[in-house]
């Protein structure tokens, strides 16, 4: 009796732990005074000056760009990397490539950005290749740690996939290149849709790496809104906010209903 | 090559290249191996190289590890960056401070995270995928504005204050922004889906049967929950922990939008030393340092959840 109850309201605090922030960013961007303890009354003002700041709008562009791009280097990457690993048997290198793949995962953020800052400057003194930093040394900062999730994520549909489809189809003498295109690629194919979202997400989200790598010109999303952020709250930060968690909630729910209907079928 | 024909310049060319061990298949395992030994791990050869180093005022901000003197190139390193962290006291307490918050946090994280893994694990099905649906859904909104929102809630006239003076709880708002009591709040909040997520995948595999043998044996709960369900989530637990601990040690963003400036934390102290100092050799003996922190944790996670495939 004393467990039945303990654990369900363990749990629903802890949702309410994970979800108040989120909520009361979206209350607070919908508040016409800029305190959060001063209810002014409902207004939309703020979403007008988020719509009106050439720099957070500027910003959001490339960080969009960036974000378009790397997910879909880094998906084909990391598409290749889990074929390798998965379907080419003990091939030389695989050890140091497994351990490649899923070593970014685990590396701290700031590690990740000095390291590559620290090569893109020694690359540009010795080959004169990437001149100065911008948006392509923050594409393939992202790329690389992005094509790690990919890889993960497209491995295990790999491993879980049943491969006697893919033999049958070599047997009757497809060409490996036209397995992959014909047979597997279609397989996989959601493991891939979910790894490039995967990656834009969190291309779109990253602050550490991009500071590091990042040029004049080349400011992201995120490090505008640390910029802004770091003095205070800002309530244009909270329209911002309830926006993303508008977007990522239709494209949940949206993945929801397909996923739903397709186990129905 | 056993489709050999003379008349395909295609095959003929293949045909060249594979005497040098240039097939198609080799060409597609080196493309994301070659991507990632440049940009993964040559970079480390990089740190570690510049970690060695000193200090200069040029472009880039170091001296050169190959000198070439009159008698040829030498090599100049040096270990004064190291010997600079280890006596100046800065370094030591960011380092103990970053394991103190990050081994508090984890056991937090787990205290939370335990209970609301089994309590998923034993639901019944449609509301077991919503609830794991609820807690992979922050990870698609932003990390930094889910810390950022944290600052509303804790701040001196936040929203937590507020609320606590309110209901006559307290008299005088909390200092809790801008202490480490803040950064601890944001770590277990940030990384307890990681927490959750293995401890789930190993917890919705127990079998009912053990517990049940467990209490016909005469076992109580509490005996059966120390004794099997404990034992038996162990990599579930270690995984869940080192998916905490390790970014944790490492973590920026939290400490420094909700931490003060008494907060002492290893990768702030590096974006210090990069950014604010300018100090690229010892910004890189730091992250060597850090690196080193992390072999036995990132040891553990690889040993844990290659248990936990196998059952």
């Amino acid at each position: 009796m004393k467990r039945s109850l303990f654990l369900p309201v363990v749990s629903f605090i802890g949702f309410l732990f994970l979800y108040i922030p989120i909520v009361s960013l979206v209350i607070f961007s919908f508040n016409k005074s800029k305190l959060v303890t001063v209810w002014g009354g409902w207004s939309t003002k703020w979403y007008g000056e988020l719509l009106n700041d050439p720099q957070i709008l500027g910003a959001a562009w490339i960080s969009l760009k960036i974000g378009f791009v790397s997910a879909t280097l880094a998906t084909v990457l990391g598409t290749i990397a889990a074929m390798v690993l998965t379907r080419f048997g003990r091939v030389r290198g695989r050890g140091l490539l497994t351990g490649m793949v899923t070593a970014p995962l685990v590396m701290p953020e700031v590690i990740t950005g000095l390291s590559l800052l620290l090569l893109f400057v020694a690359m540009e003194a010795a080959f004169g290749w990437p001149a100065g930093r911008g948006m392509l040394t923050i594409i393939i900062a992202h790329t690389t740690f992005c094509m790690a999730y990919v890889a993960v994520v497209v491995q295990s549909r790999l491993v879980d996939m049943d491969d006697s489809i893919e033999e049958a189809a070599s047997d009757l003498g497809a060409k490996p290149m036209r397995v992959f295109f014909d047979i597997t690629l279609p397989m996989i194919a959601p493991a891939l849709i979910s790894g490039w979202l995967l990656s834009f997400t969190l291309s779109l989200d990253d602050l550490v790496i991009a500071s590091f790598v990042s040029g004049p010109g080349a400011s992201t999303l995120p490090m505008v809104i640390f910029s802004k952020v770091r003095l205070g709250v800002t309530p244009e930060i909270n329209a911002l906010a309830t926006l993303i968690v508008v977007v990522v909630a239709i494209g949940i729910s949206i993945s929801w209903y397909f996923m739903r209907k397709k186990a129905k079928t | 090559m056993s489709a050999f024909q003379a008349s395909s310049p295609w095959r003929k060319t293949a045909a060249f290249l594979a005497r040098f061990g240039l097939t198609g298949r080799a060409l597609i395992i080196a493309v994301p191996m070659i991507w990632l030994l440049v940009f993964f791990l040559v970079p480390f050869l990089v740190v570690m190289k510049i970690s060695v180093a000193e200090p200069m005022i040029a472009r880039p901000p170091y001296s050169p590890l190959f000198v070439q003197g009159p008698d040829g190139w030498s090599i100049k390193a040096t270990i004064g960056n190291y010997a600079y962290l280890w006596e100046d006291s800065l370094y030591i307490n960011a380092y103990w401070s970053s394991i103190k918050i990050a081994f508090f946090s984890t056991v937090l994280a787990l205290l939370i995270g335990y209970p609301m893994s089994y309590y998923i694990a034993r639901s019944p099905e449609p509301k077991r995928s919503l609830l794991l649906l609820l807690i992979v859904l922050p990870f698609w909104t932003s990390f930094l504005l889910r810390v950022y929102a944290w600052i509303g809630i804790l701040k001196t006239k936040g929203v937590l204050n507020a609320m606590l003076m309110k209901i006559g709880l307290i008299n005088e708002p909390l200092i809790i922004m801008q202490t480490d009591v803040a950064v601890y709040i944001g770590i277990v909040y940030t990384y307890l889906p990681f927490m959750i997520l293995p401890l789930y995948a190993n917890l919705v595999k127990l079998d009912d049967s053990l517990l049940e043998a467990s209490a016909d044996l005469g076992a109580g709960p509490i005996s059966t929950f120390f004794r099997i369900t404990i034992p038996l989530s162990m990599p579930g637990i270690v995984a869940g922990s080192m998916l905490v601990f390790i970014p944790a040690i490492g973590e920026f963003v939290i400490p420094a939008l909700l931490g003060g400036p008494d907060t002492l934390m290893i990768g702030k102290v590096l974006w210090t030393e990069f950014f604010s100092n300018r100090d690229w050799p010892v910004a890189s003996a730091v992250a060597i340092a850090m690196l080193i922190l992390l072999v036995i944790p990132i040891m553990l996670l690889r040993l844990a959840q290659s248990k936990g495939a196998d059952t």
